[in-house]
């Protein structure tokens, strides 16, 4: 960094332009002042993905980085007003409402615009381009009294667009100039292969066809083709290709390309020394990198630039890898092998409709490019072979043919500057450095970094690479619960299961050793719970109890408890109210609100928690599980019955689920929240299973968590009846029960599946296992068995014994002393207890 | 075991003891964590009630298991691990929390005096 507090400033919010400003301000040697400016109102979202807008994606859920992200790195932003002129001299910008700013140094992230043909008739009611979520709107806005779409454009973006316009249910048309589809990524066979697949999909490919015109009437539009044809829609959107974005710079006199992009060197910066540019607007080494992970390449060179470190951008591998329409694409490479003496293998499976290609070299050694139509399982390895120069093995066809397993590739053949995940630029020396500095874990290695966490298309080559690298530094992954199982969880949850065991003495003497301890225990003792639902202070299961489930309440720092009664979601009457005023007031108790929309009582001695819970329960309470790795609180806002804009009953809702799931056992606690409509005031995005209300029924969310480690919840499944909505939770939680480790919250489990939420929701929604019935029936059976521990423990004079504190007294432990605050009682402080002693 | 009756004190009766647990009792002022293990030899364990690094009287509430063949309770506050026979601190041997000699006669838990 030059100087202290440089003002820096980025035209554009686009994804480069986010990841420019969040890594910069993520540097801990920076003290810029950064400002971001976003022509559009919203803040920088996945354009990547865009056409999911139309599936199950809200725009919220495209949003890039937690809400809050910008305020917490300090980074200032202005959305919805342009730049609309940039002086270079006297570094300043001018916006469409006239402000004026200055700025040390300014980056141009200015993306691109959609390229539209200059066919008469373009610019009428009905044609749309496709690059915002605002463009989107208005597309989807049209295609609500529209039948049919074309979209003008047989490349990958018009692809993606076709797909949006499948899902919005319209007669989908591609229109393509050229002779084949996605002609830049694809040799002529490939493009033929990918047709038929589209075609399948009833979407109407028109390849070789030059619009001349389109002409509205009434109620549609008609574009006329040059080979004489005539196609009536609804809608047209065009979706052509992309020009960078560079009539600032050009305005400004900084050098553009013949035909556009802002000229960059490998520093990122232009022919104007305190301007940068990156992304899709910046021209280097006379091209355009289109793609997002090049765009973030720059960025992060850009960032380099700006705190004078060495590090730069020489142009970036453009092969690519995607979904179009369900159908699975890659290119490498020199896809049409136009290199001189290129030789090309090929492979073709007519019945699935599977096309691959690999170009090698004229010598036979290395792999120049790639075709994969169909069937892209092999495009890890192809890459890898190419981006390496990796020579080739003595049979190369198996390349291309090799299935599952085999088309990993062993992680000894690449070299330590192997990029294993492009889009966070991870390479294979730093997995192995990571490895060797005790990374055990490949949840952790993920999260540290980032790999495998973008488009995921490397999950299969990162585990290959981190466990061989595991077994190269001699370290066994011992994946026991603790020394006493050489078992998982999961595995001792399915031996119960499997065998009936309901004890741990039995399950010790069968499959484990010594006594077990405070890890084993309680684990087996949630098992037991979530298979049999016995009441847990059995004397069998009393020792296998933590901390909490021991006594029924939750122990606080100087050996006190706790008392938390369900209050179903959140709803409480006068006179319970009362009863809660009065036991706190009688027993001398501590009260707080909770986050759960409960009452926590605080402070109890031991001998007290069976008198507390008789007038609780006397009272019509029950245990609120506050104390146990099980379901915790289902928050709800007041929904359609009070609120204005509430559309469902959520409060009505919450009831019903906390009921159905109070007292499940479970790898550790589980939160829900109901949500009366989308404002979302339950905040059931942060909870483990979250409902908000739609107009047309329920969508579910999973996976959501607070705390420690925020994450937003997945949409899981959209616009659900009542009895679905049930189905759903009932398998996901069992599942979750089943198959999690211990202690891990929903939110790690489904990052840890392999297949991840797709995975999820093909047990839960597709009952892709065939467990489905098995699920809901063990649901059913905890259901069933349920009954309120506490009213079972003060039924019980046996039980009742252990809450004494002393076997020998009927007196409290003596050691406990408070003191009051805020005219309640607190845990006194050592140095108070003495002053105590002196006193008396 | 019989001299050990005569000079000993009476605690509280085997039926106040949880199998495979801990409970606690009170003798002249000191608070002795008790653990019953009986299909170990001895079967009974009695040390300080007292953790000194959560600072309040709850190891008798701990739960009880075996770390690397050693008997040890773990603290319900922050869960280190103390030897139920010698009271050390498995993760911080600084610390060792006071053993009491208490047995088991018929059905009496007793203390030697």
């Amino acid at each position: 960094m030059e100087d202290k507090n440089d003002k820096i400033v980025i035209i554009g919010n686009g994804m480069v332009g986010h990841h420019f400003a969040t890594t910069l301000a993520a540097q801990t040697d920076n003290n810029a002042d950064i400002l971001i400016i976003g022509e559009e109102s919203r803040r920088a979202y996945d354009r990547v993905h865009l056409s999911e807008l139309f599936a199950d994606k809200s725009p919220e859920d495209l949003s890039l980085g937690p809400e809050n992200e910008y305020e917490n790195l300090g980074i200032n932003v202005s959305l919805g007003t342009p730049v609309v002129s940039l002086n270079p001299n006297a570094r300043q910008l001018t916006l469409a409402d006239n402000t004026r700013l200055s700025y040390d140094k300014l980056v141009l992230a200015t993306g691109s615009y959609p390229f539209v043909p200059p066919i008469p008739g373009n610019d009428q009611p009905g044609c749309f381009v496709y690059r915002t979520i605002d463009d989107l709107d208005a597309i989807r806005a049209a295609a609500e009294h529209a039948k049919t779409g074309v979209v003008i454009g047989g490349g990958l973006l018009g692809l993606e667009c076709a797909n949006a316009l499948k899902n919005l249910g319209l007669d989908t048309h591609v229109v393509e100039f050229a002779p084949g589809l996605m002609g830049v990524q694809l040799d002529p066979a490939g493009s033929d292969v990918l047709r038929e697949h589209i075609e399948d999909l009833d979407v109407t490919v028109h390849t070789d066809t030059a619009t001349q015109e389109i002409v509205a009437s009434d109620t549609a539009l008609t574009l006329r083709f040059a080979n004489g044809h005539e196609l009536t829609t609804d809608l047209v959107v065009f979706s052509a290709g992309i020009r960078p974005q560079d009539q600032l710079a050009r305005d400004a006199g900084l050098e553009v390309g013949p035909r556009g992009g802002i000229v960059v060197d490998e520093h990122c910066v232009t022919s104007n020394a305190d301007i940068l540019a990156v992304g899709e607007c910046a021209l280097y080494d006379n091209r355009i990198f289109g793609l997002v992970a090049p765009g973030y390449r720059m960025a992060e060179a850009a960032v380099a630039t700006i705190c004078d470190r060495d590090e730069s951008f020489k142009g970036a591998d453009m092969s690519t890898k995607l979904k179009l329409l369900g159908v699975e694409v890659g290119s490498i490479g020199d896809a049409h092998g136009s290199a001189e003496g290129s030789l090309a293998f090929t492979f073709n499976d007519p019945v699935k409709n599977i096309y691959k290609r690999m170009n090698v070299s004229a010598d036979g050694r290395f792999i120049t490019g790639a075709v994969l139509v169909g069937d892209t399982e092999s495009y890890d390895k192809l890459l890898q072979y190419y981006l390496n120069k990796l020579p080739l093995p003595d049979s190369p066809e198996s390349l291309l043919v090799a299935a599952g397993e085999a088309n990993t590739l062993s992680a000894d053949l690449l070299p330590d500057s192997a990029a294993v995940c492009s889009c966070h630029n991870v390479t294979k020396g730093e997995i192995v450095g990571h490895v060797a500095g005790g990374c055990v874990e490949l949840a952790e290695l993920k999260a540290t970094t980032k790999a495998s966490t973008g488009c995921g298309g490397c999950a299969a080559l990162l585990k290959s690479v981190f466990d061989t690298e595991l077994e190269a530094q001699g370290i066994a992954v011992d994946k026991s619960i603790c020394e006493h199982f050489p078992y998982t969880r999961q595995e001792l949850f399915h031996i119960c299961q499997v065998e009936e065991i309901r004890d741990m003495p039995t399950l010790l003497s069968k499959h484990g050793q010594g006594l077990g301890c405070d890890i084993c225990k309680p684990a087996a003792a949630s098992i037991f719970a979530s298979l049999y639902n016995d009441y847990v202070l059995e004397t069998k299961h009393v020792g296998l109890q933590d901390t909490n489930d021991h006594m029924l309440a939750n122990m606080q720092k100087n050996g006190t408890y706790s008392v938390v009664p369900r209050i179903p979601g959140g709803e409480i009457t006068p006179d319970k109210l009362i009863t809660i005023g009065q036991v706190a007031k009688r027993y001398d108790l501590y009260t707080k609100i909770t986050g759960g929309q409960r009452i926590d009582l605080f402070g109890a001695h031991a001998h007290e928690l069976p008198l507390i819970w008789r007038e609780l329960i006397d009272a019509g309470f029950e245990t609120g599980h506050a104390y146990g790795k099980a379901l915790r609180t289902v928050k709800s806002c007041v929904g359609s019955t009070w609120c204005r804009y509430g559309v469902q009953d959520s409060v009505g809702t919450a009831l019903t689920i906390e009921n159905r799931y109070k007292g499940l056992r479970s790898p550790h606690k589980l939160k829900l929240a109901v949500s009366g409509c989308t404002r979302e005031c339950a905040e059931a995005q942060s909870k483990d299973v979250g409902v908000i209300a739609t107009e047309g029924g329920w969508n579910l969310y999973v996976g959501g968590n607070g705390g420690m480690r925020p994450r937003h919840a997945n949409l899981f499944a959209t616009d659900l009846d009542d009895e679905t909505l049930i189905r759903y939770i009932d398998r996901f939680l069992m599942f979750y029960v089943r198959t999690a480790d211990r202690l891990q919250r929903t939110s790690v489990w489904l990052e840890s599946l392999a297949g991840g939420l797709d995975y999820a929701k093909e047990v839960v929604i597709e009952d892709s296992l065939g467990i489905g019935a098995e699920l809901e029936a063990q649901m059913a059976n905890i259901v069933g068995t349920y009954q309120c521990e506490w009213k079972a423990t003060i039924e019980d004079a046996e039980q009742l014994k252990r809450f004494r504190a002393f076997a020998n007294s009927d007196e409290p432990d003596p050691s406990v002393r408070f003191v009051r605050e805020r005219d309640q009682k607190r845990p006194a402080r050592s140095e108070e207890i003495i002053n105590l002693a002196v006193k008396e | 075991m019989s001299e050990q009756y005569l000079a000993a004190s009476y605690l509280c009766s085997v039926a106040d003891l949880v199998p495979g647990s801990g409970t606690a009792v009170i003798k002249d002022g000191e608070q002795i964590a008790l653990f019953y293990l009986p299909s170990h030899e001895p079967c009974l364990y009695g040390i300080g009630n007292y953790d000194p690094i959560g600072g309040a009287n709850v190891i008798s509430r701990g739960i009880v298991g075996d770390h690397g063949g050693e008997l040890v309770v773990a603290s319900p506050l922050y869960k280190q691990h103390f030897s139920l026979r010698d009271g050390r601190c498995v993760e911080e041997p600084d610390i060792t929390l006071p053993v009491y000699p208490v047995a088991i006669v018929g059905d009496q838990v007793v203390i030697q005096d």
